[in-house]
């Protein structure tokens, strides 16, 4: 059975997206994710000032099995990408919720989290996509 | 007779078990309007025999020429000995087995390939070869777009001294993906990239310059000024170089600064023959940092659990059996059989080798153009050094004087009059290791009668 924390909001295509103090969002892949990935050994973030649409390819996680396109949850303004990851990809692994996230964005909307599923929406999800 | 192993009740048998009456009660999901009932201009097929003989009076045609073709493709001496090893029937493949690392030796072969592409380009990593060097340069201009981390304009500079056959290529392959294409010219005196039209790109949001050396006219660009430049301007650098030249020119890697980004080119001087135009191969190498956006297969040498040394497909996640549409590439595969041939061909000359086949071909084609550019009616296009390849401009249209020189059964150059009408009557001459002072002055008398006849 994987995580899904209760503080955290999720998109269907297994992201998570948490609100920050300082009004920004960190976006991370779940532990579904992680774990049906298998090993992480390169992830590609994006560039700082990069502009994100919801919905669009923003990172590459790739594992010994596949390289999956991460899609952005929210739209907004790329801060901050995880530099700690370009030499430890498997922190995803290790800890997805935590040192694993992925990105920081300055959402474009104030309200964009609203839109995103609640942890018992998405934990449905993962149940129907499992039966 | 047909090589087809099942016999009709096998057919009937299979059919019977799918549930289908007949073959096209088996594709009835494909609309009647998309079939094709028959193809058109396509003769009855013929027997062996006949086909044997056929294509054989056909290669009598082609008769011995003396040829001063190249403009992409070179006629070089390839030892014996790189054939009959190429087709042995341990390397007798033109891929990738499907259960790579089964066959440890052809993976082995690949990577002494990679190793030796790498280091005559001065690269840091290659793969294991694609189709051929056009194809090559449109998956090179994919692969900026992909590498580059902030351009995202999809436009490219390719200037008019590369190949005019790469730039169709990539046209059709990169340009239905959204990339964009501006040509920049060169210019009349040199032959070279016009450094003034390039400065008008200047500040522009552009992903990568193309730069061929020796570039198509078969002048020496200045590698490292144009490298430094694109770099100033947050390009990358695609370098498209000829092999052979790397054995005397500076590799890519060394271009400018900090070197050019990604590397291809056509494999054929290594040791393919001319064979009407192919299958060649194209390589491709570039700096680490970019390896994840390199299309193609790469073989890793790695050890076993007991620390022997044992050789593997590697970084294939991003391929298209695992990443289907968003692979780096969906056209690419490798040429196993003429890499293996170019593996051998440069295992058996050497890198000393090779720098004697170089400065062989650049002392004849010196040779060919100081002796053309006395003849009356003709001059050379271009001053500046050169590799092995020059233009040279006629008082008449080129086509009917190669017509004379066929005639007395010499390639006496490619007319460039349809890539470059701009030159006027020009031809494009090569004279590799393969031709002798005795061929040269042929060449040369004959075009003289040519050019003397009114």
């Amino acid at each position: 059975m994987s995580q899904v924390p209760a503080e955290l909001k999720y998109a269907k295509s297994h992201e998570w997206a948490r609100f920050l103090p300082d009004g920004r969002v960190e976006i991370g892949i779940t532990d579904h994710a992680q774990q049906a990935l298998g090993d992480l050994v390169f992830v590609e973030v994006p560039e700082t000032g990069r502009v994100l649409e919801a919905g669009a390819a923003c990172a590459v996680v790739e594992s010994v099995k596949a390289a999956s396109d991460v899609y952005a949850p929210i739209a907004g303004t790329v801060v901050e990408g995880n530099a700690e990851l370009a030499a430890n990809p498997e922190l995803i692994n290790q800890d997805c919720y935590g040192r694993g996230w992925l990105m920081r964005v300055q959402p474009a909307s104030a309200t964009a989290l609203e839109a995103l599923l609640s942890p018992e929406a998405y934990s449905a999800v993962l149940a129907s996509a499992e039966a | 007779m047909p090589f087809i192993p099942h016999t009709a009740a096998d057919v009937q048998h299979m059919l019977h078990t799918i549930g289908a009456d007949s073959i096209d009660a088996l594709f009835d999901e494909i609309p009647e309007s998309l079939r094709i009932q028959g193809l058109e201009g396509i003769p009855p097929g013929l027997s062996e025999m006949e086909i044997g003989r056929l294509m054989s009076e056909r290669a009598s045609l082609d008769g011995r020429p003396l040829s001063f073709l190249g403009a992409g493709a070179y006629e070089h001496h390839i030892p014996s000995a790189v054939w009959a090893i190429t087709t042995r029937g341990e390397f007798y493949s033109a891929y990738t087995p499907y259960q790579a690392e089964a066959s440890q030796g052809t993976l082995q072969l690949i990577h002494e390939y990679q190793t030796m592409i790498t280091s005559l380009t001065g690269m840091e990593v290659s793969n294991a070869s694609l189709y051929d060097g056009g194809s090559a340069v449109a998956e090179a201009a994919l692969m900026a777009v992909r590498a580059h981390r902030r351009s995202r304009s999809l436009r490219l500079l390719i200037p008019s001294t590369v190949n005019p056959s790469y730039r169709r290529v990539v046209q059709s392959t990169a340009g239905n993906q959204g990339v964009r294409f501006e040509t920049v010219p060169y210019l009349r005196e040199s032959g070279c990239i016009d450094p003034v039209a390039l400065e008008g790109y200047a500040g522009e949001d552009i992903t990568a310059l193309v730069i061929q050396q020796p570039n198509f006219f078969g002048q020496l660009e200045d590698v490292d000024r144009l490298t430094d430049w694109a770099h100033a301007q947050g390009m990358l650098v695609i370098a498209v170089v000829n092999p052979t030249s790397l054995a005397v020119l500076k590799p890519p890697g060394e271009w400018g600064a900090k070197g050019a980004d990604i590397c291809v080119g056509e494999g054929q001087p290594l040791g393919v023959p001319l064979s009407s135009g192919g299958p060649y191969f194209g390589f491709m190498t570039t700096r680490m940092e970019y390896v994840r956006s390199m299309p193609g297969r790469i073989v890793g040498r790695t050890v076993d659990l007991e620390g022997r040394p044992g050789y593997t497909l590697t970084l294939q996640a991003r391929e298209q059996h695992i990443r289907r549409g968003k692979a780096t590439s969906n056209i690419c595969t490798n040429q196993g059989l003429l890499m293996t041939a170019a593996t051998i061909y440069m295992t058996l000359v050497g890198p000393a080798g090779l720098a004697r086949v170089a400065e062989s071909c650049m002392a004849r084609t010196a040779e060919l153009v100081s002796t053309l550019g006395q003849i009356k009616g003709v001059r050379v296009a271009f001053a500046g050094s050169r590799f092995h390849e020059a233009v040279v401009l006629l008082d008449r249209p080129a086509a009917a004087v190669l017509r004379q020189l066929e005639a007395q059964g010499i390639l006496g150059g490619v007319d460039l009059a349809s890539d470059y009408p701009e030159l006027g009557p020009a031809l494009l001459v090569c004279a590799t290791e393969t031709k002798t002072t005795a061929d040269l002055q042929r060449f040369v008398d004959s075009l003289r009668r040519a050019l003397e006849a009114a």
